[in-house]
């Protein structure tokens, strides 16, 4: 293991935790857009994704070129839809005050 | 991390700017707390994101490379078309496809990563690689179950195989000997990725297919856990910090969620993981004596003094549940509470953890008709409330305000968290009819001979014939 992998399980670690405190702030009445907005961050393969392509492409491998474009829209999808359809629930929601505009 | 890379970014700065969007996203996290700063916390997440992306394109030299914009394109065009179309009741199954998608993703990149692409092919990371290959079956598999069965494209009742236990043992214990003797390269590892990829999916099959209806809202938890997880080991693979760290965040949401459910639906983690869903429990057990209910034979509006209750009721709480969606009711149920608010009378909801099919799924499909989200309220913020308010009326729901979840021993609500419904002086009951609910345990309310009036049948009926009947007095 190098100093890098020691970061990185550091950063794993830390993030957990304070992503666990923060989290437990949110009222179960907003649960679902939180679920759906996790979601969404969980595309952040994206980027893995993205280099992925980059190296199957230039070496001109067709079979895992295929692959990692699947990954590519796979991440896309989860990352784009996971946003906007937490953005459309959160605008349903309301107040008296709200519905006069 | 990779030399065949013109590394135009360094790797410190990489760093810094890894660990500002990693703030920036817990910043949107925090935000998500109230309801009118969470579409910003929304939107800060999504721009975290997008620089993320846009970093490694230059950071790997990537903007050169057209399929991954036509890729990205289609990926964007189809979303689009899903944001669009999709309806609040089935954002459950939505969200489970997205993890879906997402656990693909770590499966992919975790493959490539396993060969060599996109990692340095030290032990850690071939490791690391091969639990990402793992968790992200895992979750692609089992949350396309997941969605199937919310869908109804699949039996929503619990399949239970012969031996389901030892099988799943058997995969767990198969995945770990690939792994072990892959990294000893006793075991080639394009041949260890093909076994565990079949490994993987058997044990998301075998995982997700025991999961009833019901008990969805812990296996969605659980699965967006997962791909968080999933997320994050692939990071640990190709050595990219920002998606350890992302991934870890979302790891952790879904694991809050996992016990915020277990904890309302009185379950254990390690019960859910070893396959003991409710049904299973009920099927195993006589149903408790309890009572025998005979259906009342006059059921709809049987009672006519029901209208003198709801000339008084100055305090009401509605306590909606999934039936209640099933029959999308909420519209009539809305009309129904503006009635009373139209009296002068104060209403309130009260929302039980599991009232949906997803956490918080319930108030999503509230607000959706209309509903202001500050008459909306959580179990603890109103249990305490039931024995003074004149009038709580029930739609859908029941094993979240069966009062034998506090006595029935051994059964499956036994010291479940319920709604205090009981304690009421009048109690109005919409539902479809008086067997018992998923959990298959009699409610004793149904018997109750003073205070409960029970209109029987779709609540989409029952509420509009109730409606016109209270208006025309």
């Amino acid at each position: 293991m190098t100093i890098l992998h020691f970061i990185l399980l550091g950063v794993f670690a830390v993030s957990t935790l304070v992503g666990y405190l923060l989290i437990r702030n949110v009222p179960s009445l907003l649960h679902t857009p939180l679920m759906s907005g996790m979601n969404a961050l969980s595309g952040i393969t994206l980027i893995g994704a993205l280099v992925a392509l980059a190296i199957t492409f230039r070496a001109q491998a067709i079979i895992s070129t295929i692959l990692a474009v699947l990954a590519v829209i796979a991440a896309t999808i989860n990352v784009f839809a996971g946003f906007g359809v937490t953005h459309r629930m959160l605008l349903m929601f309301k107040k008296k005050d709200d519905r006069h505009e | 991390m990779n030399d065949i890379f013109m590394v135009t970014i360094s790797q410190n700065m990489y760093y810094a700017v890894s660990a500002g969007l990693a703030i920036l996203v817990l910043v949107g996290i925090f935000l998500m707390s109230k309801v009118k700063t969470a579409k910003t916390g929304n939107a800060l997440s999504a721009i975290a994101l997008l620089t993320g992306v846009v970093v490694s394109m230059i950071r790997y030299d990537l903007l050169p490379i057209w399929v991954i914009y036509a890729s990205i394109l289609f990926g964007s065009a189809f979303s689009l078309w899903l944001v669009l179309k999709i309806k609040m009741i089935e954002m459950p199954q939505m969200i489970a496809l997205l993890n879906g998608l997402g656990g693909l993703t770590s499966l992919i990149v975790g493959g490539f990563a396993m060969l060599g692409i996109g990692s340095d092919q030290e032990v850690f990371s071939t490791a690391s690689a091969m639990v990402a290959v793992f968790v992200g079956g895992w979750t692609f598999v089992g949350s396309l179950i997941a969605a199937g069965k919310l869908h109804r494209l699949i039996n929503q009742k619990p399949i239970v195989l012969k031996g389901h236990r030892i099988w799943l043992s058997l995969t767990l214990i198969l995945t770990l000997a690939v792994m072990v003797i892959g990294l000893f390269n006793v075991l080639s590892l394009p041949i260890a990725l093909a076994l565990l990829t079949v490994l993987s999916f058997a044990f998301g099959y075998l995982f997700t297919i025991r999961i009833g209806g019901a008990d969805m809202p812990i296996a969605i938890s659980l699965l967006n856990s997962l791909s968080g997880v999933a997320g994050a080991v692939s990071g640990l693979a190709v050595g990219d910090v920002l998606l350890v760290s992302v991934g870890g965040i979302v790891g952790a949401s879904g694991l809050l969620l996992t016990q915020i459910m277990c904890r309302a639906m009185n379950r254990r983690l390690w019960e859910i993981l070893l396959g003991k869903t409710t049904q299973k429990i009920s099927s195993h057990q006589e149903k408790p004596k309890l009572v025998t209910i005979e259906t009342p034979e006059e059921t709809i509006l049987s009672n006519p003094d029901f209208k003198e209750v709801v000339q008084e009721a100055k305090d009401v709480i509605i306590v909606p549940g999934y039936g209640m969606a099933v029959a999308q009711a909420q519209h009539l149920l809305k009309q129904t509470a503006d009635y009373f608010k139209g009296r002068g009378a104060r209403v309130r909801y009260a929302i039980h953890p599991v009232a949906g099919r997803m956490p918080g799924h319930m108030n999503v499909l509230l607000a959706e008709a209309n509903v202001d989200y500050d008459e909306l309220f959580e179990m603890d913020d109103l249990n305490d409330q039931f024995q003074s308010v004149d009038l709580t009326i029930v739609v859908g729901a029941n094993d979240v305000m069966n009062p034998a979840a506090r006595a029935a021993e051994g059964t499956p609500i036994y010291r479940m968290p319920i709604l205090n419904v009981d304690q009421s002086k009048h109690i109005f009951i919409f539902n479809y009819d008086t067997k018992p609910g998923y959990a298959g345990v009699d409610n004793p309310l149904y018997q109750r001979k003073n205070g409960v009036y029970l209109f029987l049948g779709n609540a989409k009926d029952t509420l509009n014939t109730f409606l016109n009947d209270i208006k025309t007095n």
